[in-house]
This record gives C-alpha cells, structure tokens and sequence, in this order.
C-alpha cells in the first residue's frame, strides 16, 4: 500500500513534560485517517510535527515521501493544514485571507472557493475581528479545502461549527475521498471520526493505543445500553455481542455490540421494557474501559 | 457611573499581571532620578558654574526644543534635573499609556475581557482597575522620585513639586489613552493614537518654549500636558497650583472615557469596521505583500509625524542665531566657535534624538515576528508552502526598509524646511546625510531584535530595555561620568555627528557588517527552532 504518512518511535519533550513517548502513525494515500485523543494526548503536536513546524527530539517521520523537516516547503505544495485553533489577521477580510492562505500553497481553485462560500455560507468581505470562531474556522477550512492538495492535515476542524455546518463539512470530506485526497483529521469525538474515517489511530499520553479500521474495532463502538424490564431477565449470559452484563432484579445493564442491538432489543421486548435508556459510545468510556491503568473486565 | 463590581479583584489581577514590570518601572524612574540628582551635585558646586551651565542651555535652540528651559539658573535643583524634567514626563506618559491600554483594549482584544465579563464583573470595572493600577503606579513613582531628591539633599518643596508634576503629566496621559482604548477595536491602534498624541504634545511645548521669551513661553506649551508639569518650575519657584491644569485635564477626560465606555458593546469600537474586499488584491500573494499590508497603515502615521518632526528641526536650525537675545549669549556663542557651529550641534543633536526614535520604530516592526508566532499566524504562514527565511525577511525588510525611509524623510524635510526658512537650498543635502548617516546603527538593533527572536524568543521584547539603555547611556552617560568604553556600548556613540565633523566611513562599514552578522544569526538559528505558540 502507498502510504502517505509514515512516523516510527516519535519523540518530543517540552521541557521536562513528554508530549510524545513513542508514536507510530501510519496514513495510506487515499484514506480518511481519524486521529482520536483526548485533550492533551498530544494530537496537535504530532500534526505540528508532520507539518515540520517542531522537530522531533527522536524517530523518523516521512510525509507524501519526504522529511518534514528539511523539505517543508516543497511538501507543503502538496498539503494543506487547518489549526485547532485558528488566527487570522484582524485587519484582513475573510476573503482575503482564503486567497492568501491558498495562493502560498500554490494557488486555489476559484469554482471551489466560490462554491465552498456558498456550501459554508461565508462572507467574505467581513473584517476577520468580526467573526465568530465557527466563522474563523471556515475561512481556515475553506482555505485548505479550496486548494489542489494531496494531503489535508485538519485538527479537530468542526469544533466551533453549527451542526448544520458539521454536516456540510462531513459531505465536503466523503467528496474529497472520492477524489482520492488523503485526510487526517484529528478529534476527540469518537462519532465525527467514525461518521467519515476509513480507518482510525487513538493517542494517549503521547502513543497510539490502537489503530485500525472501525469494524476491526467493534469493541469501540459499544454502546451502553441500561433497561428495566418487566420480567426477570433470562437467557442473556453468553449471548454474542453482549459484554459486561449485569443484571439486579429486573434490572439488565450491559454493552453491545453494534451488530448485535438488533437482536438484543427484540429479545428486551418480547419480556416487555419498563424503561430504557442507551448511550452512545464516547472516546471517554472507551478510555476507561480498555486504557485505564485501574481497567477491570 | 455603576458597574465596577469586581474592581478589586481586577486590580489584583493586574498587579499579579505586571507584579515585574511595575517594580522596575520604579526603580528606573527614580534611581535614574537619584543618581542624576547626585551628579549634578557634584557637578555644580558653585553658583558661578550653574549661572554657565544654564546660560549654555537657555542659550541653545536644541535643549530648549528638547529639554526646556532652566528658569532659575541659580537653582542646582532645577540645573542639575534639567535634563529629565521633561524626558521623564514623557516617559510616563508612555507607560502610563500602555498600561492602560494593555489592561483594557488588549484584554477586550483577545477575547479574555469576555470570559471575565461573564463573571460577577461591571462593565466599568476593567477600565476602573487599570486606571487605579496606573495612576496609583504614577503617584508612587512621584512620591517615591521625591523622596529621592530630598535624600540627595534638594529641597523638600521643590522635590515634592517635582515627583507631582511627573506623577501628573503621566496621569493625564493614562486618560488620554483610556479614551483612545473606547475609540479603536485594536489595541495596537489605541496605542498608536494615545503615543502619537503623546508626540504631538512634546513638539508643541518645544515650539512654545523656544518660540517664547527667558520668562515666559508662547501659548503653545500651555496647550500641552508635558508643557503643564514643565511650568510647574520645580525648584525654581515651585508654582504647585499649576498642578490645577493636568488633575483638572484628567478628571475631564477621564469622565469622557467612562461615557464612552457606558455606550458601546463589549468588543466594539467608536470608529467602526467596514465591510472590506471579498477578494484579495493582487498584491497580497507573498509574505512580503502581507508583512506591508500589516504594517501600511501605522507606517504612514510615522512618516506624517517624521515630516513633522523634520519641518520642527529645520525652522528652529534657521533660527539658531536669533536665540542669543542678550551680550553675555551672544560672547558665549562667539567662544563657542559662531552661530554655524550652533546650529551644527543643534541639527546633529536633534538627528541623534530622531535615530533613537527610529530604532523604536524598526523595533516594533521586528517583533512583529513574535507577536504573529504567538499568535499562532506565523503557524498558517509556515504551513504554506513559504521557506522560514522567506517570512522572516519579509517583516525584517519593512523594519529595515522603513527605518531607511523614515531617515530619508526627516532628512528631507528638516532640509527642505531649512532652506525655505533660509534660502540656501545647498544644505538639503547636508540635512539628509546627518539623518541617514544614523542608519547602520539602526540596523545594529533591528539586528539585535531579530537575533533575540531567534535565540530567545520568549525575551523577544527585551530588545526594547536594549533600546532604552543606548538611550540612557547617549542622554546621561556623561553627565553621570561613565568611563569612555561603558558609552561606547551604545552603537550611536559611533555615529559621526554630522554636520559639522568630518566624514568617517570605518564605524558605518563596521556597524552594518555587525548588523548583517545579527540578522543572519537570527535567521539561521530560526531555521532550526521548533516555532513556539503562547
């Protein structure tokens, strides 16, 4: 496979606090790549890394087949980068700055830009000062998604948007990789990555934790699930796709898996639901669940 | 005027803020005072010797225009502080200026008056605290200067009335820029209008003080707040009640500032923004585009007031001779080698004193660098396909660029003015040479900057105590009897003053390859740095 970002063993200390310990990333060219963390994992520094804007106290990195470090300029021709926290120059307009920002990287697709406007519902001849962040932010992505680039290097670009923006932006991503760019977006909200991802990395404390696709990684989308039935509940132990179960009276808490909800749910009526309540897998549980130094299973 | 809950916790905020620069403000400002004080003490033993001192300076256009005059020349007080009474007026003025500003419209800039606004905090009580925290900065500093002027023996009336006026003249410069930070949404243009003020209120009072009599100056230094502590007349007649003019002055301005303050949003100015291009103009396409583009608009401002600053210099050379009103003057002037060698002195000196103010300017510029890395700017810059160096050169050549500019057009002006006032055009290109022949030793501290942009960035905006302490060192060096090579620090002490010395090329060929050889460290070791955000 042709991959478009390779890192081994990265390394970088601040001082005396460690931001990486370790990292391995791997990126084949064509793929949404989701990068999942918490705050402070260390995302934004292992981006800043393949940007080559810090360098690595130690491990090798090579991005679209070149040294971040000594080649950044010749790649970043080929890339295109959205901050976590955008800043932009208060006395320019947002227009301005999209065709700035594009033309450094070589130039920017003018139908695109107006068409991403339009799709973002931007304007652009606002003073920068005057937007709000969502706002900022989409100057940022417009600006990166404008260009013909190979690679889109986004940190957590849909925080601040609407989820009406959010939408426009998750179309906007399945576009691209039909039209094989490769993304790594990076987030700490398990669904975005798991609404766009091909395959996702999860970072802790400076390492990867696990990577693969999302359907490798059934145990990560569980969702919890708590009923209180009408019945003493039966029969549940060992069935597939249950995990964790416990049962108190007439009351059934468990996890499943996503391909066994079905079922599941079929069988909680046939006793008869009192109340239900389910909840989404989040990065968080996951973290305590299966990374918790205190992990009990 | 409700709405200033949370004002107590703001000013600890602020103190917590600036718990450094406060302190040093204050130890500057008053050993700097102390020690002046002593020098002059030992200088100016007899009355004799302060009678020549005061007549060689009420003689001379240029420390009248810079300094004002000594109203008493018998004083040793009012003698041997002459040349800080004014100086360190304005000193005040700016960092009473910029602590307000840095305490009101930076905050509300950045978003951080937001998260406190939403806090059990008034709407008046960020500009109350900083106004407390000023002026209260101000009046210690007063009192503090006062107390160290008795300490070196001046008396306690005359000491008291000059710690005050200081004290005063800053704090009617805290409300000028209190108003300016309702004004603007920027806090770099509410500093930009508060200190061009500031300039505007030192030139008018040179105008005054020159263009008046020994006894008395013309109306335009009664205009100005600098003016008002200077007629105070500290050790030479102690006119306390002049104090009337700037607490009056900033009560006035500080009422206006606070309605101004009652009637606009959080975050928006008086002036406000309008809708600009959708599209960016051609021009904006390169770092360097973008570093003008930035920096267009306070750049002007500077030439308006170099122009300004220029016409000053040269109207008041074409006039040197006329000064000497009295026998005794004009014998002096004779000994001292004839009017040409005044004026000389005179346009040499005030070229000297623009320099500095030119290398405040390239400075400024320089560390614009930092504060778009801060800033996190710098970031999307570098993640473009833009090469390090490329964007470091862009905002080095406007800083260098427009220092050389800014030399050009006081020279010109100062000529060209000089020579409307006199008739002899000859000497424009003499004016222009005395200005520009400053420039390597401008670019020393451009260099300076940008080395400490690359190898510290963090202390980046050291580069300005640098400034201060060349500046220092030029001003009272002497006066002080510092030894030759501790004055030679200051790459101005290599300048030749011209005119009216000769021509040396060997320190400017040196000066400028110590320049080059700062700015190339700055940028190679910035190749190499990790970029640092806040």
């Amino acid at each position: 496979m042709n991959m478009a970002i390779i890192a081994t063993g990265l390394v970088k200390n601040f001082g005396s606090a460690r931001a990486l310990d370790g990292l391995d990333l791997a990126v084949a060219a064509g793929e949404v790549h989701g990068f999942l963390g918490p705050n402070g994992a260390g995302k934004s520094t292992t981006l800043r890394i393949l940007l080559g804007l810090l360098k690595a106290d130690s491990g090798a990195v090579t991005v679209l087949g070149g040294n971040p470090w000594t080649d950044a300029v010749e790649l970043h021709r080929r890339m295109a980068y959205v901050p976590g926290d955008v800043a932009l120059w208060p006395s320019l307009t947002g227009g301005e700055v999209i065709d700035l920002l594009g033309r450094l990287r070589g130039g920017l697709n003018p139908t695109r830009r107006k068409d991403l406007l339009d799709r973002f519902d931007l304007d652009p001849t606002k003073k920068t000062r005057a937007y709000s962040k969502g706002n900022r932010q989409k100057v940022a992505l417009i600006a990166a998604l404008a260009s013909d680039v190979e690679l889109l290097l986004l940190d957590e670009p849909t925080a601040g948007l609407d989820p009406l923006m959010e939408s426009s932006f998750r179309e906007y991503i399945r576009e691209e990789r039909v039209q094989g760019r490769t993304v790594l977006l990076s987030s700490h909200i398990l669904a975005e990555a798991e609404a766009l991802s091909d395959r996702v990395s999860i970072i802790r404390n400076g390492r990867i934790v696990e990577t693969g696709s999302l359907a490798q990684m059934r145990h990560v989308t569980r969702t919890s699930l708590t009923a209180t039935l009408r019945g003493v509940p039966d029969g549940f132990t060992g069935l597939p796709g249950l995990h964790n179960l416990a049962v108190d009276g007439t009351t059934l808490t468990c996890e499943v898996d996503a391909v066994a909800l079905d079922g599941l749910l079929s069988r909680l009526a046939s006793i008869g639901v009192v109340s239900l309540s389910c909840q989404p897998p989040t990065l968080e549980d996951l973290f305590l669940r299966h990374y918790a130094s205190t992990t009990t299973s | 005027m409700i709405g200033v809950a949370g004002t107590r916790a703001l000013i600890r905020l602020a103190l917590r803020r600036d718990r450094v620069l406060l302190p040093v403000w204050v130890v500057v400002m008053v050993g700097m005072t102390a020690a002046t004080s002593s020098a002059g003490r030992d200088l100016f033993t007899t009355v004799t010797s302060r009678i020549d001192a005061a007549a060689a300076i009420n003689g001379s256009p240029s420390f009248v225009a810079m300094l004002g005059r000594i109203y008493d020349p018998t004083s040793l007080g009012n003698t041997s502080l002459i040349k800080l009474t004014t100086f360190g007026a304005a000193t005040l003025g700016v960092v009473a200026s910029m602590l307000v500003v840095r305490h009101t419209r930076r905050e509300e800039e950045n978003g951080r008056l937001e998260l406190l606004g939403a806090a059990v905090v008034g709407r008046q009580a960020a500009l109350a605290a900083a106004l407390i925290v000023t002026l209260g900065t101000m009046l210690v500093i007063g009192a503090l200067t006062s107390l160290a002027l008795v300490a070196t023996g001046l008396p306690t009336g005359g000491a008291w009335a000059f710690g005050m006026a200081w004290a005063a003249t800053g704090m009617t410069f805290a409300a000028i820029a209190a108003v300016a930070a309702q004004l603007t949404m920027s806090a770099r243009s509410a500093n930009a209008i508060a200190l061009g003020s500031l300039g505007l209120f030192y030139a008018l009072r040179a105008i005054g003080d020159t263009v008046g009599t020994a006894d008395e100056p013309a109306i335009w230094s009664w205009l100005s707040p600098i003016g008002w502590g200077q007629q105070v007349r500290a050790f030479a007649g102690d006119r306390v009640g002049v104090l009337g003019y700037p607490i009056g002055a900033t009560v006035v301005i500080l009422a206006v500032a606070f309605v101004l303050a009652s009637r606009r949003d959080l975050g928006a100015g008086l002036l406000p923004d309008r809708a600009g291009a959708p599209m960016a103009p051609p021009s904006l396409t390169t770092p360097l585009g973008l570093a003008w583009r930035l920096q267009r608009g306070p750049f002007l401002g500077w030439v308006v007031g170099y122009l300004m600053l220029g016409f000053l210099t040269g109207n008041l050379a074409a006039s040197v001779g006329s000064f000497a009103s009295t026998d005794q003057l004009r014998d002096l002037i004779r000994r001292l080698g004839g009017t040409q060698v005044l004026t000389d002195a005179f346009v040499a000196y005030m070229f000297g004193f623009t320099a500095c103010l030119t290398a405040a300017y390239s400075i400024t510029v320089a560390l614009r660098l930092r504060a778009e890395e801060e800033s996190g700017l710098a970031e999307q810059m570098l993640a473009t396909s833009v090469h390090r160096r490329t964007w470091l050169a862009s905002h080095v050549t406007i800083a260098v660029g427009g220092a050389t500019v800014l030399s050009l057009v006081a020279g010109l002006s100062a000529g060209i003015a000089n020579a409307m006032r006199t008739g002899v055009g000859s000497d424009v290109a003499g004016a222009v040479a005395a200005s520009v022949v400053y420039l390597p030793a401008i670019w020393v501290i451009t260099g300076l900057a940008v080395a400490l942009f690359g190898y510290l960035p963090r202390a980046s905006s050291s580069a300005w105590g640098v400034l201060v302490a060349i500046f220092l060192l030029d001003e009272l060096g002497a006066l002080l009897g510092l030894p030759v090579w501790a004055r030679d620090l200051s790459p101005f002490a290599h300048i030749p003053r011209l005119p009216g010395n000769a021509m040396t090329w060997t320190p400017l060929v040196i000066l400028t390859a110590l320049a080059l050889g700062l700015l190339a460290a700055g940028v190679l070791r910035f190749r190499r740095r990790d970029l640092t955000t806040a």
